[in-house]
């Protein structure tokens, strides 16, 4: 809703004095134009690394085989596909923050949304990684597919939700690489005008022979809104069916009704927390502060907090059920989860879940940079503990107590897990090197209407009730990017 | 407020909503048509015949009460998402709202009276269920019995339905206040207020429909069944909110909510018929698939001949219906539409309590007759009565909201 009627109690979602279109193209190309700085160095060499350590383990298991996990004949399935779910969890919010905050008219959005698909597409490949290496034989993983074959009897099982996951995945891939490639297009060409040489070049190509023209930017908004409305049941069904990973099965803890929508809500609130975790460091190194502002953060959080929420009512309307269905497996596996031999892994995914986001209720805390980007942390801590106590302590102790085992991870699963988040950030910070981070066109959408400077012009127009631009003065004081002068200035 | 000098159209804030005429006379013909279909069924027939009436009551009396939460709900969602473009059309909601403590007594009476007199909840209030030495003795409703026990039942309906109502009545009323004193006094206490409600809100209705509902069939259970309930009273509430908005602009009031507006509606009723369609299936689909006697015998009884029809005009009437005629742009735009689709929607989530409600306690008894019918009539008649009195105690406009300059400038 970026009309002239914007209300004058909407905080700006651009700050900064006399920001300009070109200031916004300057500011955001800055790190695309230029030889990176030291941090990026330094993030970079870890992260490749970290990278390296999961060529590393990879290859080992491709070598030594599965044997080389820590797995055992009770619990067949533990780090793989625990860091599977995660990952692809986080993957959620990309495409919730491009399709369902723009069917909402969420525009705040705007400043997010690049880097928010660029994390996500790089989390679902790390998760795909997972569905590769855990086959043991890796080059046969095109059996997945219902491929025409010539080996007799080889055809996929579409009754396993295993099957529906791969379709479901790649379905989610294709999408939200082809929303933000789309969405680059403009940014891309505007690189590609201020470059010269073989780098010129290179841009024209990757822009798609973007002109800028009316008739490119019509096809431009109705293609986005088509994408949309095609990735929000996305949204919902990529996590639904990785639920149904475990929920169509008989394992007590697995099978439960709640679980595609909560999975979605706890997809939602891991990709949040990742979000906010990449933003805050990116918006302090890059020097991105008048974009991504002070409301971004606080609305993050509170979506972090209200998806922490429904997490919380999920967990609590299981662990109700479980008592309340009189079945004693049911009851046992959750007995189990909180006071069994796991009961660190549960009440460590309780806290960090469902206590740590309650603290977003005070102001303070959802205004505090450093906090936010620990909790951040912490909840994602806390989803990888959800996935892994879900998975893990359902299978260490099912029906046949003869079989009861535990799960300890050997250091190729945990170099797997690492070296998983090294390429992550390997590719992240290779997007932030090479494409706008922020996307400049979009943005620019809001100068005329949510800027501040737009504001202080409503105000001096002198239009606006007292009251209402007293609430909005107060409401900057929490801007760090905006000074008290500033404010003062403001009537 | 001072700066709506500058626009085209001058609307008259202070318009209010006249309750006479047709509307009021056939009010309170449904009305009327709903206690005689009562009293019959009560008087005229049989044990079955009064079960199936108090199956009836408890349907549109959990119905009526979910419409009107649904009313709750929304305004405070509109206030804790800062929403502008709703600004204009909350005192219809809001009017919902204000009927929640009447229809949460009757409820409370509904589920009292039907109690006590065996007629509801009987799977597991009935005498020697939990008595280990009675031949009825049960082991599993026995295991619940520290849930399912007639006081703590009743204690919970009241503690959910006082505070829901409680928090109606306070955010309506600073709303109003509102209107005299402008500021944003008023808004501002209704951010917070509304905050507090959707937390209890959101962590006691899952627990509302275990009681009223999935507790009628006592031995089952179902961890969805709470956000399944809360889709259907979302969308349910959705469609009277909209189909309310409707007939006021065809009888003249409301010049300032337009097809925008509507449009946004109906996106929302689209949206979240399919919403409920996906929390329908999950539940479906995962018992279906995992196939435990104990949770596929809620199915069974819903796959039977008796109710099988049904079990697949619910799925058409909430789900294909509504996506096929609101996909298109403009008929969310149209009123005649969209009048069609929310009484097509209403009906239809009345078909989807009745598969709630009937297979636990009448089974093959079931009817679809006069006690039915005017059961639901008379509850429609009331809701409707009891509404737009509300509705006509003040202005249709909450003249001062900070927010009421966006929704004039909806558009999309």
């Amino acid at each position: 809703m970026s009309s002239h009627n914007e209300s004058i109690l909407r905080e700006p979602l651009i700050t900064g004095k006399d920001i300009t279109y070109a200031q916004v193209t300057n500011d955001i190309l800055l790190p695309v134009e230029n030889k990176p700085n030291k941090a990026w160095w330094i993030g970079f060499t870890l992260a490749s690394l970290g990278a390296l350590l999961w060529v590393f383990c990879v290859s080992y298991t491709f070598w030594v085989g599965i044997g080389a996990w820590g797995l055992n004949k009770t619990v067949g399935w533990a780090w793989d596909i625990t860091d599977f779910v995660w990952w692809v969890g986080i993957g959620h919010a990309g495409t919730l923050i491009s399709a369902v905050l723009l069917l909402f008219r969420q525009n705040w959005r705007n400043s997010i949304n690049r880097s928010a698909e660029a994390m996500t597409i790089f989390a679902v490949i790390c998760a795909a990684t997972y569905v590769v290496s855990h086959m043991g034989r890796p080059w046969l993983a095109y059996w997945i597919f219902p491929l025409p074959n010539q080996f007799g009897s080889l055809w996929v099982n579409f009754n396993s939700p295993l099957v529906w996951d791969a379709f479901a995945i790649s379905t989610y891939f294709t999408v939200s690489l082809v929303f933000w490639y789309t969405g680059l297009l403009p940014d891309i060409s505007s690189v590609r005008d201020r470059a010269i040489g073989l780098k010129r070049r290179i841009y024209s190509i990757l822009s798609f022979g973007w002109n800028g023209s009316v008739k490119t930017w019509q096809r431009f908004e109705i293609v986005s809104l088509v994408l949309a409305g095609i990735s929000t049941p996305l949204v919902l069904s990529v996590h639904t069916i990785v639920s149904m990973d475990f929920a169509t099965s008989v394992i007590p803890g697995w099978h439960t009704t709640i679980f595609p929508p909560y999975f979605v809500a706890g997809a939602i609130f891991s990709g949040f927390a990742m979000v906010q975790t990449l933003l805050l460091v990116m918006r302090k190194v890059m020097n991105f502060e008048n974009y991504i502002t002070m409301f971004h953060i606080e609305s993050m959080n509170k979506i972090i907090m209200t998806t922490g929420s429904i997490v919380g009512i999920a967990y609590l309307t299981e662990f109700f059920i479980a008592w309340y269905s009189g079945s004693e497996y049911e009851l046992y596996a959750f007995q189990n989860r909180a006071a069994g031999p796991y009961w660190w892994a549960y009440w460590t995914m309780m806290t960090c879940n469902v206590i740590s986001p309650q603290l977003f209720w005070f102001k303070k805390i959802r205004r505090s940079i450093p906090i936010s980007w620990v909790l951040s942390i912490v909840v994602n801590i806390g989803m990888w503990f959800e996935r892994f106590v879900i998975i893990v302590t359902s299978l260490h102790r099912d029906y046949l107590p003869s079989s009861w085992a535990m799960f300890y991870p050997t250091w190729t699963d945990v170099g797997i897990f690492v070296g998983s988040i090294g390429v992550f950030f390997t590719l992240f910070l290779l997007f932030l090197r090479f494409l706008p981070g922020i996307a400049i066109a979009e943005v620019k959408l809001l100068l005329k209407s949510a800027s501040l400077q737009q504001k202080a012009k409503l105000i001096a127009e002198g239009h606006q009730a007292p009251e209402q631009v007293e609430f909005f003065k107060d409401s900057l004081v929490k801007f760090d990017s905006i000074t008290q002068e500033e404010i003062n200035e403001l009537k | 407020m001072e700066t709506h000098s500058h626009h085209y159209h001058t609307y008259n804030f202070s318009e209010q909503f006249e309750f006479s005429g047709k509307a009021k006379v056939l009010s309170l013909v449904g009305i009327l048509i709903g206690i005689v279909a009562i009293a019959y069924g009560f008087l005229t027939g049989g044990h079955i015949q009064v079960e199936r009436t108090y199956a009836n009551l408890l349907l549109m009396g959990y119905y009526f009460t979910c419409v009107c939460s649904a009313g709750a709900f929304f305004v405070a969602l509109q206030y804790v998402t800062q929403s502008g473009w709703s600004a204009g059309l909350v005192r219809i909601p809001q009017a919902m709202a204000g009927v929640l403590p009447v229809a949460a007594l009757l409820l409370l009476i509904i589920c009292a009276t039907g109690l006590f007199s065996g007629n509801l909840y009987h799977h597991w209030a009935e005498e020697g269920l939990t008595d280990p030495n009675s031949p009825k003795f049960d082991k599993i409703i026995a295991g619940k019995a520290v849930f399912l026990n007639t006081p703590a039942f009743l204690l919970r309906q009241i503690i959910f339905m006082g505070a829901y109502s409680i928090f109606a009545i306070i955010i309506a009323k600073n709303s109003y206040k509102e209107d005299l004193d402008g500021g944003l006094n008023s808004y501002k206490k209704n951010f917070k207020l509304s905050a507090i409600f959707l937390v209890i809100f959101g962590f006691t209705t899952p627990i509302w429909s275990f009681d009223t509902i999935m507790s009628l069939e006592a031995h089952w259970f179902s961890t969805m069944f709470g956000w399944y309930n809360f889709a259907a009273l979302w969308v349910s509430g959705l469609c009277v909110i909209t189909l309310i908005i409707v007939l006021l602009k065809k009888a003249g009031y409301l010049a300032w909510v337009n097809e925008n507006h509507l449009h946004d509606l109906g996106k929302l009723i689209f949206g979240f018929s399919i919403f409920w369609t996906y929390v329908w299936f999950a539940q479906f689909m995962l018992i279906w698939y995992s196939n435990q006697p104990e949770e596929t015998i809620y199915f069974y009884k819903r796959w039977e001949p008796e109710f099988k029809p049904w079990f697949w005009l619910n799925i058409i009437i909430n789900f294909v219906a509504p996506v096929l005629i609101l996909v298109d742009r403009d008929a969310k735009r149209k009123e005649n539409v969209l009048i069609f689709v929310c009484c097509l929607l209403l009906c239809g989530h009345w078909l989807d309590y009745y598969l709630m409600v009937m297979p636990g306690t009448v089974g093959e008894h079931r009817g679809f007759g006069l006690i039915e019918i005017g059961t639901a009539l008379g509850f429609v008649g009331l809701f409707t009565f009891l509404t737009l009195s509300k509705l006509s105690k003040q202005a249709l406009a909450p003249a001062k909201h900070p927010f009421l300059d966006e929704s004039l400038h909806h558009q999309i």
